[in-house]
């Protein structure tokens, strides 16, 4: 089968699963006790029984649950994600502003997990009893049992408060708005190291342990002797041939906990109040602001899709048998 | 004739309406600078007319100037309405505007700007009580609104104060578009405050720049003001410790008080009428109408004094809140502090519990109640109410609410027994006060309204006229045996008020404590 053929089902699939997410995120929140109009009174600290009639009526909600789910549908399938009940802001504008606050963290969380946890799970692998090796076990099982909006705070406390190395909170320094570009670029980074860190250190700790243990088995497989047989340097064996060959478990793993990071974004963004769609999403879900929430699982799906379309291709390019279609 | 009379304190507000701010002392201010400023939440948008709260009233009374203003305590203070009176049969309040005044684009504020944000506010603000009397608004020129009431009506003064009555451009908003959702609540908004909005990003900042033609000559102090949106309160914490933001108001996690009291370079106050406008009351309330033990008084009586006030205030708030007898704040000139106070007394609570009828069960149990909470900030009052009642029989059951609208949907629909709340008083009794005990207010679905389903024809009685009295004397009276009764009869048990702290740096002069604190213009604010 070939890869545009496989691509073509998955995307068909991921469009049925999207619908389905859709109708049944739809459902579970007109189930949920209170409504926008709740929110909107408790906001302003009170309201009467005519102003919370009238957002009633002004957002639809006092038509019955099947209508207004079918308009819902009507318009989502034109592409049409509604009005923020809460924001009054087109939704498609409100995850448009925040979509790239978001992917910035996930993508270069992901990266800061694979690339150091792959470094550590390498060198804990060539001395798998060694002190370091040891270290990283205790690492990892620190990063990946500690919750993550704990660590956030602890890294914020060490390094914003204790030894003010990085900025506590946001993703701009509001005075540097009339900077030149590259002063900006840089400042943007510099808000994002804790974050991205935070958020990184979960998935290192599962990256670098997979990593590990894979190596070790590759290590001790038959075509490493060979390859040390026929003479090949310490560092050819390990590079090119062990580590090559372990990535691949590395990397499938990392498809799969892309949907992860993403949720795992939630709870970090909120800590560091990083501007993106984790933001927003707890807000609009504490507020019932019904078209908002859907609006973000339907992009948050569409960036964990994305993601998974993005491990195949990383797959193919370092593993050969799959480039094949064999599998 | 005419003559001035001006509700809360007549003689003293006389004295401050007739010279200018002339208690406005601003030794040493100095202008120039960019205030950070750090704010909890995002707002719906930026026009309180029209959104009620404290999100939407931070930036909005920079925006929007309103006809009065209050800064340091109780005592009205001339804002755009240079002077005002009061007719003797208080059926008739005149307002002289400043003459001169411009909105952001330029364009000139008249009396029918007066007319149209009273008329806006009447039909879309959610405290319908504000300006309920008011029957029509005449502009006989461009500096003069006079309001004609239905009845004597002295709430309108705090009414008119920049949280409640921005004065906003009817060129703009009086477009036909529904003022809820118009456009410019958000983008290119044209008020006549201290400062013009710049951008508003939500979730990250929202910037202010000096409005140079600011009809209160040589102010504000400050070039700009940029309010970064920092939801954590950790988070804020640290950038308040750090300097990386020089304010922040409504701060009410007591560890997080208690460490910026002691941080250096900064200083955590709530101290005198602080937020005594805003007014936030913590409270137990009953459900007296239901089908169990809440709906007999003494249960409730009882109730009352097995619950430690002290410990409350000392323990859990950690000494950071004051008591509140009452459901008037003890900021306020009508709180009376002289009603039953239900000091901890078990035998007393045990006694009253044998009298109503429940005698302790084989087990020691006489009955069972459930306790809702409805975030996360009164956990720990819901969870204290289970040992503490324990001790006098009740066998309490917690009811968490995963979030604001799960438990408003319960409370509203009075489907509760006992709850812990928090009520705000905005300004008058009348605004915040009255709807909790009123008779005409118990409406089943709306969250702070008479949810205890509470009625007494003395109290519905004692409220309709102190609202509609004018003698600050009469209506103090008036409210003293209102909260008498109401502490007798216990349709709440009042606990605390709300530690609401202004947290500031010391480069900031005029920091904002008054009664309404950050919820006011930030013209006078300078930095060192």
């Amino acid at each position: 089968m070939s890869f545009l053929k496989q691509t073509a089902i998955r995307l068909a699939y991921a469009l049925a699963l999207l619908l389905a997410v859709v109708v049944l995120n739809f459902t579970l929140i007109h189930i949920a006790p209170g409504d926008i109009a709740d929110t909107i009174a408790g906001d302003m600290g009170g309201a009467t029984e005519e102003v919370m009639a009238r957002i009633r009526a002004d957002y639809g909600l006092d038509k019955p649950f099947i209508v207004q789910l079918g308009i819902y549908l009507g318009n989502v399938i034109r592409f049409d994600f509604g009005y923020s009940f809460f924001f009054n802001t087109p939704v498609t504008s409100l995850i448009a502003e925040r979509l790239p606050a978001t992917l910035l963290l996930v993508f270069t969380a992901q990266i800061f997990a694979l690339v150091i946890g792959v470094v550590l799970g390498v060198i804990s692998a060539r001395r798998p009893n060694g002190l370091f090796s040891h270290f990283v076990t205790l690492l990892a099982l620190f990063g990946f049992s500690a919750p993550v909006f704990w660590t956030g705070i602890m890294l914020l406390i060490g390094l914003s408060l204790m030894l003010p190395l990085f900025p506590v909170a946001g993703m701009t320094d509001v005075t540097l708005l009339d900077a030149p570009a590259w002063r900006r670029y840089l400042d943007v980074a510099h808000h994002l190291f804790l974050p991205a860190l935070t958020l990184a250190s979960i998935f290192l700790a599962l990256y670098s342990r997979l990593c590990r243990a894979s190596m070790l088995e590759a290590l001790g497989a038959d075509y490493i002797r060979t390859a040390r047989a026929k003479g090949l340097s310490e560092r050819d064996t390990v590079y090119r041939h062990a580590l090559k060959n372990s990535l691949g478990p590395v990397v499938t793993l990392a498809g799969l906990q892309f949907s992860a990071v993403v949720s795992g974004a939630v709870l970090v963004e909120t800590v560091f109040s990083w501007p993106g769609l984790g933001t927003l999403a707890l807000q609009s879900i504490l507020a019932r602001d019904t078209p908002t929430i859907l609006g973000i699982l339907f992009f948050s799906a569409l960036v964990v899709i994305v993601g998974n379309l993005l491990t195949d291709l990383v797959l193919r390019l370092i593993d050969p048998r799959i480039r094949g279609g064999g599998a | 004739m005419i003559k001035r009379l001006l509700g809360a304190s007549s003689a003293l507000a006389i004295a401050l309406s007739l010279q200018a701010g002339a208690a406005l002392a601003d030794d040493g201010a100095k202008r120039g600078g960019t205030l950070i400023w750090a704010v909890q939440n995002t707002p719906r948008h930026l026009n309180p007319a029209v959104q009620s709260g404290i999100a939407t009233g931070e930036p909005g009374n920079q925006l929007f100037a309103a006809p009065l203003r209050y800064d340091e305590d109780w005592t009205p203070q001339p804002y755009l309405a240079e002077s005002w009176s009061t007719s003797d049969d208080g059926l008739t309040v005149t307002l002289n505007l400043v003459k001169g005044a411009k909105f952001h684009d330029g364009k000139p504020i008249t009396s029918s700007d007066v007319a149209f944000s009273i008329k806006t506010v009447q039909e879309n603000h959610p405290f319908k009580t504000m300006f309920a009397p008011v029957e029509s608004v005449e502009t006989p020129n461009d500096h003069t609104a006079v309001i004609k009431l239905s009845k004597p009506h002295p709430a309108l003064l705090l009414a008119m104060s920049s949280q409640l009555l921005p004065i906003i451009p009817e060129h703009v908003y009086g477009d036909g578009q529904d003022p809820k959702t118009h456009p410019a609540n958000s983008e290119g908004v044209v008020g006549s405050g201290p400062f013009k909005l710049v951008e508003f990003k939500r979730d990250q900042h929202i910037i202010l720049e000096r409005n140079d033609d600011f009809f209160i000559d040589g102010r504000p102090y400050l070039d700009k003001v940029v309010m970064r949106i920092i939801k954590d309160g950790s988070a804020r914490t640290i950038a308040l410790e750090t300097g990386e933001a020089h304010l922040s108001g409504f701060e009410q996690n007591p560890r997080d008080i208690n460490r910026l009291k002691k941080a250096s370079g900064v200083t955590a106050t709530s101290d005198g009428v602080a937020y005594a406008a805003i007014g936030p009351i913590a409270w137990l309330a009953f459900n007296t109408k239901a089908d169990g033990p809440t709906a007999d008084k003494k249960v409730r009586q009882a109730i009352a004094y097995a619950i430690d006030r002290d410990f409350v205030n000392k323990a859990i708030m950690l000494g950071t809140s004051t008591p509140a007898l009452t459901g008037i704040h003890p900021g306020s000139p009508f709180y009376e502090p002289n009603v039953e106070t239900y000091d901890l007394d078990l035998d007393k609570a045990n006694a009253l519990l044998d009298e109503a009828g429940y005698p302790r069960g084989a087990d020691g149990t006489r009955f069972k109640l459930t306790v809702d909470y409805g975030w996360a900030g009164i956990k720990a009052q819901a969870e204290y109410v289970k040992p503490q009642l324990k001790k006098v029989g009740i066998d309490v059951v917690i009811r968490s609410s995963p979030d604001f609208p799960t438990w408003a949907k319960r409370v509203g629909g009075h489907d509760f027994e006992m709850t812990w709340d928090v009520v705000f008083n905005w300004g008058d009794p009348v605004i915040g006060v009255h709807r909790t005990y009123q008779t005409s207010n118990i409406k089943k679905g709306v969250i702070w309204s008479n949810t205890q389903s509470y009625s007494n024809p003395r109290v519905d009685e004692l409220m309709e006229m102190a609202g509609s009295e004018a003698d600050p004397a009469k209506r103090k009276a008036l409210y003293s045996e209102f909260q008498k009764i109401i502490a007798e009869d216990v349709p709440v048990y009042h606990t605390y008020a709300l530690p609401y702290h202004t947290v500031y740096s010391d480069k900031v002069g005029n920091p904002p404590v008054g009664i309404w604190a950050t919820v006011s213009p930030l013209d006078r604010v300078y930095l060192k």
